[in-house]
């Protein structure tokens, strides 16, 4: 017989798996009990999560196990952060909402621009031939980004040789989209399984065990 | 005060943040290593926040009485059991605390998106339909793909490269096109906001 | 009422039920599909068995439980691979849901392998805004991360007396379901030069070949398929390898389920034509 304890849990791990799937059939209560117990428990694993990882190390500990009093200066902003919630003191957040903005929008304009823009156009420019599979393939790819991007330009009507590229670009668009299509449908197949092997290879040797050894 | 001077922090601050890229400096490293660490600090605080207003609304159901009150309360436990074991046996594995994690949180979260399988089949049967030769390509291509992961003896081969040149050429140019219009639009409204003409995130007066 | 019409009219029900069907029957009769593999999986698996005793990888582990099920499996042989050649390990999980999931495999791999934390490898574990700590991490580890998960001070560590940045790793796999990579390739691939491959769920991985062909990730799996594959270079054939002829019978199902749906389309075409 399994463990009375491993049982219990699994069971619950199985009857709320089993509230999920029941929403195919329609809504019900078990579907809605179970949708809300997670976001209570997503909501504390993650505070507990903060305090743990976040406010214990980055601030109780330098502040008051290392005396790096400078270190108030973040944790007050942080607490600044809170105001939000009063109307007459929402204004103060946005200084600690300033510095974070300020931070990470500096930090994106050049990166953001090599990895996204920059890295991308230089690999497009490829050595393009008509001899040879690997030539015509980057033609190809330069072609596909060129016309794709045309077809974005929606400040110029799409008609005639303008008209005809868009044209282009929009059908390796629907490439790109059906190809993320195929992709999907093996990811989702993938958490399905998930599931059912839990139940068909966890949960119910374990049920059945338990049944058995009761009889 | 309250427009201008996070208006002049945003500007300095990214201002510094991008030159000190291009302009790496033992002294401007240093000020860039506190900024990083800062914010850090300042992400503790802040996403708590949303945690907190999150408790606010399940609260504010349950006083009132409205609709699904009963629901918040489900919610509202949930969230203080993983407070107070969190608390008391800290968050290692195997305590009470990762038994909830488990047993609860994960089997629910992961079949919520399991249930997305029957979702798309459903979605293939309804919508993915040969109406017009943009729907017959997206549906071609999606087709190819999905066939790579079923064995048809000596087609298999020949479908397995098929896929690789989709996913090499028509869809990284597709792909490569969606990530340059992105990323100049991030670089774009980056800019805006250093600048100040973006500014809808600091709120209304 | 006519065929046809029956068909388009389907519950979607009875969708749902086949697609049920399909996924239970193949876990009662067991069968291998042949795994292909791919020049984008065998890129990553070359690279971690040409590392060295004592050489250092860095895996990020940036997912929720929600796609658990696509990227435990790659994340699983990773790092067994990693340990079985004494590869020393940094591993950091900077997904909101995912840190305890990421303690859970260390723990699990590390007592088979016999491997010990702070000698043979660092969970550094989990900080707000990702953007930011893996940037803060390019300049040292110890600014996201004074202590590992566990809050022993990095310092006291003897591994990580030698490492302070990514200019100690060989290289950087993330593995994630989210929008970490995108963090990654910009804050740490771009700013700091460093190598990097990615493990990213079935729904995202067309969308990252062109950072692949340009070179700024040296390798690609996607979802539970380049999880399979992984398994059979590396001779460790586990839930990815052994899934995938459950996914086989889904795709014919799903195939078959458009077809049928292309069919009745076609002939009520035809009949309202008529």
């Amino acid at each position: 017989m399994p463990p009375l304890g491993d049982l219990i849990w699994t069971t619950l791990a199985a009857f709320l798996t089993f509230c999920i799937f029941s929403f195919l059939y329609k809504d019900n209560p078990f579907y809605k009990f179970a949708e809300h117990l997670v976001v209570g428990v997503s909501a504390g694993y993650f505070t507990m999560l903060l305090y743990f990882e976040g406010f214990i190390p980055k601030v109780f500990v330098p502040i008051f196990k290392e005396g790096k009093l400078y270190y108030f200066i973040p944790a007050i902003l942080g607490v600044l952060m809170w105001t939000r919630f009063s109307k007459k003191w929402a204004w103060i957040s946005r200084y600690p909402i300033a510095i974070y903005i300020g931070i990470g929008t500096g930090v994106a304009i050049p990166l953001e621009m090599q990895t996204k823009v920059v890295q991308q156009l230089r690999a497009s420019m490829t050595a393009i031939s008509f001899n040879g599979s690997a030539g015509l393939n980057n033609l190809l790819v330069v072609l596909g980004v060129f016309c794709a991007l045309v077809y974005f330009f929606f400040s110029k009507e799409h008609k005639g040789l303008f008209g005809g590229v868009a044209k282009f670009g929009i059908w390796i668009l629907m490439i790109g989209f059906g190809t993320g299509f195929g992709l999907t449908v093996m990811g989702r197949v993938s958490l399905l399984i998930d599931r059912v092997k839990f139940l068909a290879e966890t949960w119910w040797p374990m049920f059945k065990a338990f049944v058995g050894a009761v009889l | 005060m309250r427009q201008q001077l996070p208006l002049t922090i945003i500007f300095v601050i990214g201002v510094f943040m991008a030159l000190q890229y291009f302009v790496p400096h033992q002294s401007s490293e240093f000020i860039y290593e506190y900024a990083l660490d800062w914010v850090i600090i300042i992400g503790v605080f802040a996403m708590a926040l949303g945690l907190w207003s999150l408790f606010l609304v399940h609260f504010a159901k349950i006083q009132k009485k409205s609709a699904g009150w009963g629901y918040s309360t489900i919610a509202i436990l949930g969230l203080v059991y993983m407070l107070i074991a969190g608390a008391l046996w800290g968050i290692e594995e195997g305590s009470p605390f990762m038994k909830i994690f488990w047993y609860i949180y994960t089997p629910i979260q992961a079949t919520m998106f399991a249930l997305l399988a029957f979702y798309i089949a459903s979605a293939a049967y309804r919508a993915f339909r040969v109406r017009n030769i943009l729907s017959t390509i997206l549906l071609s291509a999606a087709l190819l793909l999905m066939l790579r992961l079923i064995p048809i003896g000596p087609l298999s081969g020949p479908i397995q490269d098929i896929d690789r040149w989709i996913l090499g050429v028509p869809n990284l140019a597709a792909k490569r096109a969606i990530i340059i219009g992105v990323g100049l639009g991030i670089v774009a409204t980056a800019i805006k906001v250093v600048l100040g003409i973006e500014r809808s995130y600091l709120g209304k007066d | 009422m006519a065929f046809y019409e029956k068909l388009m009219g389907l519950d979607r029900r009875w969708v749902y039920l086949s697609v049920g069907i399909a996924v239970l029957i193949p876990f009662f009769i067991p069968f291998d599909v042949p795994v292909y593999t791919t020049p984008e999986v065998k890129a990553v698996y070359d690279f971690v068995e040409s590392l060295k005793e004592g050489e250092v990888l860095f895996l990020a582990i940036d997912y929720d439980p929600n796609a658990m099920a696509e990227l435990h499996p790659t994340a699983r042989v990773i790092m067994r691979q990693a340990f079985s050649q004494n590869v020393k390990l940094v591993i950091s999980a900077l997904s909101q849901n995912g840190p305890g999931m990421a303690e859970q495999l260390i723990s699990e791999i590390s007592k088979e392998f016999g491997k010990k934390s702070g000698i043979d490898y660092c969970y550094l574990g989990y900080k707000p805004y990702p953007g930011i700590t893996i940037l803060a991490m390019g300049q040292d580890f110890r600014i996201p991360f004074p202590s590992d998960y566990y809050g022993v001070p990095l310092d006291s560590m003897p591994m990580m007396r030698r490492i302070k940045n990514y200019d100690d790793v060989k290289a950087v796999i993330d593995v994630t379901g989210t929008n970490a990579i995108d963090f990654w390739l910009v804050n740490a691939n771009a700013r700091y030069k460093v190598k990097l491959a990615a493990a990213v769920t079935g729904v995202m991985a067309a969308d990252y070949y062109p950072y692949l062909q340009s070179g700024q990730l040296f390798g690609l799996l996607s979802g539970l398929k380049g999880a399979s594959e992984y398994e059979v270079l590396a001779n460790q054939k586990g839930f990815a390898f052994s899934g995938m002829r459950i996914q086989t019978i889904a795709h014919i199902v799903v195939i078959l389920f458009i077809v049928i749906g292309n069919i009745g389309f076609f002939i009520s075409r035809t009949q309202r034509k008529k």
